[in-house]
Parts: structure tokens; C-alpha cells; sequence
């Protein structure tokens, strides 16, 4: 779930019982503003999530020290996902590690491809600042993984927005060297790009936003029509 | 399929009937809102006087377990959880606590459920952390368990867990199989958060509620 004001929290929160009375496994909440902006957020939205669903969820943006995780822990939050904050210090998925667990820390990547190799692409939630680091998207993970980060969400940009599938090959590539769980993000249009990246990658989970938000696909049906297709899924 | 369980006949229990230990580490507002769900009252507490007066306890656990040790220590529990007479459930890291030691930096435990816990294995197949959904198996009847069905799927937040032994009533697998829940006595323990186990988890933590003394 993507949002950028308080306007809109009524929303979230029905939206979050639907999704889990649905059947969604897990939710994620992007403030997808929070970073480029550098400003603190106000997070009393994370403690009313926790009271509507009983499913596991997990708050991405704005997460930039050992107090705000816990902040967000505190309000009930599962799990907190950084991106941005970790480029700028990767000391900070060690240090959320060792307070927290690994099982709490996740790590969020944009990556593309650039110039033949994937990269990391940081700032993404705004368009006018998003720029590509010198950071070689495997690489990033290998390190991540060995600071502590417990779970990698690798978002394929060049997939983003565009309905025509997960990235296989990049996260084929980043599977081999993820022994944490990988969760596939970008390019989900149809049920079939479920299955496929399931089939083809491996990968533990696999998240979209836009075709939940529009009705195009219903979380019940994706999930009746994976265990129909052999895939181990909670129903 | 509904995210708004109605209340149940705990709902008289007074509002201290519950103790949640706090044993550190964050996450403890889902498993109030767990319970507050099923209409009854927790507290999250380290006193003694009202772990011991409870008519349920939980140990929850999030984080390393020698800072958890340390922590109930440091509020002189270690003897008061050990001589609990009324049910208890330990959840996640507080069923490794109720072991009798960790692997996870050599920790000696509460001793209560024999076992050590051990790291999983890790896999490309089988990554670790081990964060998501896995079916459970029961290998014993339990009153916790009452109404699950094999194959249920619980969700699961974890890098180690108690090998399966002659106190686990329900496994799960990763790598190998491993405890998902164990039991001795009036101590009962769940590798996974029934708190954020949907329908499965809120029957798991009612009939715990409804276990008799």
C-alpha cells in the first residue's frame, strides 16, 4: 500500500481488514515519502493496523534509527523495512539486528539494470530525486545478509508499473545468493506472473499493490488458483 | 472469512487475568490486541506478585535470548516462572526460553520443556530466517490444539527452534522437522505468533484460554 497524507489513513485501515479478510498472507505499508523528504512521520496509524488485522505486517519509509523501529515495533508492526536509510548507513541493518533480530529487519532494494549490470537506484519515492548509486545490486544483498538483514524485498524498476510480469532473471540471479527469504516486488498483472515467479524463481513471497488496489485481481482467487497450480499456500 | 472474531465467554475475566511477562523487545501489542479480540483482559507486567496471582501467564519473546534471560533475572523471575502452577504459554522466543538452553550464543534457559534450540538449517529451498506461513502437524492430542487440523497453517518468525522430542505435540517443517508446539505439564509452547495467525491462531490462544487447571 502506497500513501502520502493523513488524508487518506480511513482508507488504509479499511483497506487492511479487507486485504486480511481476503486472505492476504501479509501486508506492507510503503510511505513512500518519508525518505526523500527527511521528515519524521506521524505513526499513530501503525497502532490502529494492529487492533483491525491479525496477520503479520510490515511498515516501510521514514524508519531512520534504532528509536524509530522500535517506535513502529512498539505500535505492533511485525516487521520494519528500510531502503534509503541503509545506503546512507549501512551500520544501521547491523544495528537493528542485533536490538531487534533479523527476523525483524528487512531490506528493501530498487534495483534496474544499468549499463549491463543490475543496481541499486535509491530515493525512489520521489521521482525528481531517485538516482542510481554505484552499488551493484548483488553485492548490496550479500553485504545486506551479512549485517543481519532477515528478509530482502527486491523491487524490479524496470517492471514497476508496467503489469507484464516479475523480473525472473534478476531474481533468479539474487536468489542464488539469498539465503534469507526473497520476496518479489514490481510487474504482478495476472495470476500466471504469480505462478511464474513462484516456478521460475523460487522466491518465498510475492508482492503487488495496483492490481489488489484496483480489483483486478482478488487475493481469494489468486490464492485458490496457486494451490491449483502445486504452489504450497495458506488458503 | 472475517478479521472481526466475536467475543467469547472470557469476557468476564478480569482484567488482570492474563499476565503477558515482559520479557524486552518489542511486538507485544499484537498479542494484547489478540486477546483483547477474544474479550480478555492482559497485562503486560515483570512483577511477581501478579505473574503468580494470574490466571494466565504468557511468555512472549522477540530479539536475542540472552537479553531475554538477563531481563528475568534482573526482576528476580527465573524461580517464580518455574514454580507456576496455572497454565502458560510461551510464545516464539519464550518457548526457547522454557528449553533448557540455546544454541543462539550458548544460553541456559528456564529448564521447564527438555530440549535445546538449535539453528535451522539454511537453504536456498529453505532460507533462514524462517518468516512466513507453514502447515503444522500434531503428533499428540492437547487441549491447545483442539479443532486445529493437521495441515493449518500458523505464521512463523524464526532463526531457531526445539528439535522434535517426546514433548512436541504439533511439528512443522523447514529443512527438517522441527517443534512448532511442545507441551509439559501446565507449560505449553508455540514456535509461531498465534496473535498474528488469523482464524487458526485466535482458536489456538481460546482454547488455551479455556484449558482447565
Amino acid at each position: 500500500m502506497q500513501f502520502r497524507n493523513h488524508r487518506i489513513v480511513g482508507d488504509i485501515i479499511d483497506l487492511s481488514e479487507r486485504y486480511c479478510a481476503a486472505g492476504a498472507d501479509e501486508l506492507v505499508f510503503y510511505d513512500i515519502t518519508a525518505s526523500p523528504d527527511g521528515r519524521s512521520v506521524d505513526r499513530s496509524w501503525v497502532s490502529r493496523v494492529a487492533e483491525v488485522i491479525d496477520i503479520p505486517f510490515c511498515v516501510a519509509g521514514g524508519i531512520r534509527s534504532v528509536a524509530d523501529a522500535e517506535d513502529v515495533l512498539n505500535k505492533g508492526a511485525d516487521k520494519i523495512s528500510i531502503n534509503s536509510p541503509a545506503l546512507e548507513n549501512p551500520g544501521l541493518i547491523s544495528d537493528l539486528a542485533r536490538r531487534f533480530g533479523s527476523q525483524c529487519v528487512v531490506l528493501g532494494v530498487d534495483s534496474r539494470d544499468l549499463d549491463g549490470n543490475y543496481s541499486v537506484y535509491q530515493y525512489t519515492g520521489d521521482p525528481d530525486k531517485t538516482t542510481p548509486t554505484r552499488r551493484s545490486t548483488i553485492d548490496w544483498v550479500v553485504e545486506a545478509q551479512d549485517r543481519g538483514a532477515g528478509e530482502i524485498v527486491l523491487n524490479c524498476m524496470n517492471q514497476d508499473g508496467v503489469r507484464e510480469g516479475y523480473d525472473i532473471g534478476q531474481l533468479q540471479l539474487v536468489r542464488e545468493k539469498s539465503l534469507v527469504p526473497l520476496i518479489a516486488s514490481g510487474g504482478a498483472g495476472e495470476m500466471q506472473h504469480f505462478l511464474d515467479v513462484f516456478r521460475m524463481a523460487n522466491v518465498d513471497g510475492a508482492l503487488a499493490a495496483s492490481v489488489f488496489h484496483s480489483a483486478e485481481i482478488d487475493i481469494a482467487d489468486l490464492k485458490q488458483f496457486l494451490a491449483d497450480h502445486s504452489v504450497h499456500i495458506r488458503l | 472469512m472475517s478479521c472481526q472474531r466475536p467475543k467469547a465467554r472470557w469476557a468476564e475475566m478480569r482484567p488482570d487475568s492474563i499476565a503477558i511477562i515482559d520479557s524486552g523487545g518489542a511486538n507485544i501489542a499484537s498479542l494484547l490486541v489478540a486477546f483483547g479480540r477474544l474479550g480478555a483482559g492482559a497485562t503486560l507486567t515483570t512483577d511477581a506478585a501478579t505473574i503468580q496471582a494470574a490466571e494466565r501467564v504468557i511468555l512472549p519473546g522477540v530479539g536475542a535470548a540472552q537479553d531475554a534471560m538477563q531481563r528475568l533475572r534482573e526482576h528476580k523471575l527465573i524461580d517464580v516462572i518455574r514454580g507456576l502452577q496455572q497454565p502458560v504459554l510461551g510464545i516464539c522466543l519464550g518457548m526457547q526460553l522454557l528449553a533448557d538452553a540455546s544454541e543462539e550464543e550458548d544460553v541456559e534457559c528456564l529448564g521447564i520443556i527438555p530440549g535445546i534450540a538449535a539453528r535451522l538449517h539454511a537453504e536456498t529451498s529453505s532460507p533462514v530466517p524462517n518468516m512466513g506461513w507453514c502447515p503444522i502437524r500434531k503428533t499428540k492430542a492437547h487441549d491447545t490444539l483442539a479443532n486445529v487440523d493437521d495441515g493449518t497453517y500458523f505464521y512463523f518468525l524464526h532463526s531457531y527452534a526445539l528439535p522434535v522430542s517426546g514433548f512436541t505435540i504439533a511439528e512443522a517443517r523447514h529443512a527438517e522437522a522441527f517443534s512448532a508446539v511442545v507441551a509439559n505439564r501446565n507449560f505449553v509452547a508455540a514456535q509461531f505468533h498465534p496473535e498474528r495467525s488469523s482464524a487458526a491462531g485466535s482458536r489456538l490462544l481460546q482454547n488455551f484460554l479455556g484449558m482447565s487447571r
